[in-house]
């Protein structure tokens, strides 16, 4: 297996020696690798090939069903917190990572409310500071413009990409370390996804970025970082350029030409 | 119907089949079709004329009491005697023992049920769920009469040993133990509400740091509105028209109060009272409970009108 070793940056996270079982599933195998500060690293493959189940390693979501077991570690920098350590508490990981998910879930609330959500969860009280973040956070998602006027409507009310959006400034408004993406665009239509790709492009002068999808045309667009994921198996990882161009492994190749999956 | 389906192409060599054999299966096809909507359409019917038929008894034998006894005493008067020589027909005296036991009952069962609600749907495990839910749907099945006895036997010592005046019949304590058969109406129909709330919405929740109660009540209780509304009102209509347990625990004097601790008759338990009776027929006080059965009728509507309203204006947006 190939690491791309780039001088300019650093690791924020790196996943060592990473197994994960669904009860009896082995569902990832050994995974390696870095997630370099401040860029875009994306998890590609077929369906089923565990890009997601790795995602969601990351803030302990899969804490919340019963029966699933980690193995190994996921190490956060500055600090090399093992993440999946039994002593860390998932809510603790989950105030550093956050998440946007595959269909946008905005909570049953106002515009305002679903930003200041995790302001709110972590005890914040002071209006003017939840003003502030709500308002960067809108601002930065891309989203401020569109809905500064009726920020006590429903989430609900917005269009998907919009919805989408909201889902993203939620998951600013807390500033965290890295963002998780899963597939933030299979839900949405063709314009919406190019407004969320231009935002994650955007986004990662400020954040680390991991994202997860299905579209391979998606992982060259955004990301700097690609993982090409098989079987549980992360068959190979590297600058994006060179997996799209000029992929090591014939299996990575067979995948990004559409011979296979 | 049928009438629109396109000709089908029958084959060349089955010429038997000629265009009037296959209106004759159409014809026998939709004359199966009519009684089966016949059929239907009665078993839908039988609920609703029921509905109306009730409807129309209460009316109608509402009105031949309003001949005595006016609308506006009705509704004004402060005393309910109607088998006295100076007859009163004062429904608030009801009214106010219906309300009393009502608000005491909700004032247990709402909390209660909500907060076992919760815990059935966020934090009891699968196993603890699959047992507990049903042990607590048994609390709804027992007969109401022996909540009756329950309260009169054992509630009411209980109370009277920590509060030695409460007298034996009292609206407090068969409104404590109505309480406590309708927590299982509430948590049941809350939990369903509360379960059907998509994980998606949970897990936004716990992504961004929530813990276990703040995902609950943030985000899973807010995007169940509408039903657990819905089981409010379902709640509230069972307290209202509880008639055994008040019958049994409550006295039936009728008495203007809101105080629980009084004994006091309700609009359910002046019915039984009266329809149990030796009253004859047809007299003034016989009436009465028509007049009686409307108001009840009237109240559980109003709530019906109001859940739906609630189902409405609430309704899940996820």
């Amino acid at each position: 297996m190939t690491i791309a070793t780039d001088v300019r940056t650093q690791a924020k996270a790196e996943v060592q020696n990473l197994n994960f079982h669904y009860g009896a599933f082995h569902a990832l195998k050994g995974i390696n690798m870095p997630v370099h500060e401040k860029k875009v690293t994306a998890l590609i493959g077929p369906s089923g090939c565990g890009k997601s189940t790795l995602l969601r390693c990351f803030n302990r979501m899969h804490d919340l069903y019963p029966g699933n077991r980690y193995d190994g570690k996921i190490l956060l920098h500055p600090d090399n917190t093992n993440l999946l350590d039994e002593q860390v508490d998932p809510i603790e990981v989950r105030m550093r990572i956050s998440m946007v998910f595959q269909k946008p879930n905005p909570f049953p609330k106002s515009i305002y409310e679903n930003v200041a959500y995790g302001l709110r969860v972590r005890g914040e009280k002071r209006r003017s500071v939840i003003d502030e973040r709500v308002e960067q956070a809108l601002r930065g998602a891309a989203l401020w413009d569109e809905v500064k006027h009726r920020l006590n409507e429903l989430g609900a009310n917005l269009s998907g990409g919009q919805q989408q959006r909201l889902c993203i400034a939620r998951a600013l408004a807390t500033d965290p370390e890295i963002i998780l993406f899963d597939e933030p665009t299979s839900a949405l239509d063709p314009i919406a996804t190019a407004s969320i790709e231009e935002l994650v492009t955007e986004l990662k002068d400020k954040v680390t970025i991991l994202i997860v999808t299905h579209n391979m045309q998606q992982a060259a667009r955004v990301s700097d970082y690609t993982a090409y994921m098989y079987m549980g198996e992360l068959v190979e990882f590297g600058l994006t350029d060179q997996i799209f161009i000029k992929p090591q492994k014939k299996e990575t190749e067979d995948y990004i030409t559409g011979r296979f999956g | 119907m049928s009438a629109n389906a396109p000709p089908m192409s029958a084959p060349l060599s089955s010429a038997p089949d000629t265009v009037s054999d296959r209106l004759r299966k159409r014809a026998s096809r939709h004359v199966k079709e009519r009684v089966i909507e016949f059929i239907l359409f009665s078993a839908a019917s039988i609920s609703v004329l029921t509905t109306a038929a009730i409807v129309y008894i209460l009316v109608s034998e509402s009105l031949t009491l309003f001949e005595h006894v006016s609308l506006w005493d009705f509704l004004t008067d402060t005393q309910w005697t109607p088998l006295f020589d100076d007859a009163h027909y004062g429904i608030m005296v009801l009214l106010s023992g219906t309300l009393t036991s009502s608000f005491v009952a909700l004032a247990v069962a709402l909390p209660l049920g909500t907060i076992i609600a919760i815990w059935l749907s966020e934090f009891a495990s699968f196993k603890t769920r699959e047992f507990a839910k049903p042990v607590l749907e048994l609390l709804g099945g027992v007969p109401t009469i022996i909540y009756g006895y329950f309260a009169l036997m054992v509630v009411t010592p209980a109370l009277q040993s920590i509060w030695p005046d409460l007298p034996g019949f009292s609206l407090l304590s068969a409104g404590l133990v109505m309480g406590v058969m309708i927590i299982p109406y509430v948590s049941s129909l809350s939990e369903d509400a509360m379960r059907a709330v998509p994980m998606s919405l949970r897990e936004g929740s716990y992504a961004m740091g929530a813990t276990r109660l703040q995902t609950a009540l943030r985000t899973v209780v807010p995007a169940a509105t509408s039903g657990i509304a819905s089981a409010y009102i379902l709640g509230i209509s069972r307290a209202v028209g509880e008639t055994m347990i008040l019958a049994v625990a409550a006295g039936m004097q009728p008495n203007l109060t809101f105080n629980p601790a009084e004994p006091g008759a309700t609009i359910t338990s002046y019915i039984v009272q009266v329809a149990l009776g030796d009253l004859p027929h047809g007299s003034v006080g016989y009436q009465t409970i028509f007049a009686a059965g409307l108001t009840l009728m009237l109240m559980t509507l109003c709530f019906n009108l109001l859940g739906y309203y609630l189902r409405k204006r609430f309704r899940e947006v996820y």
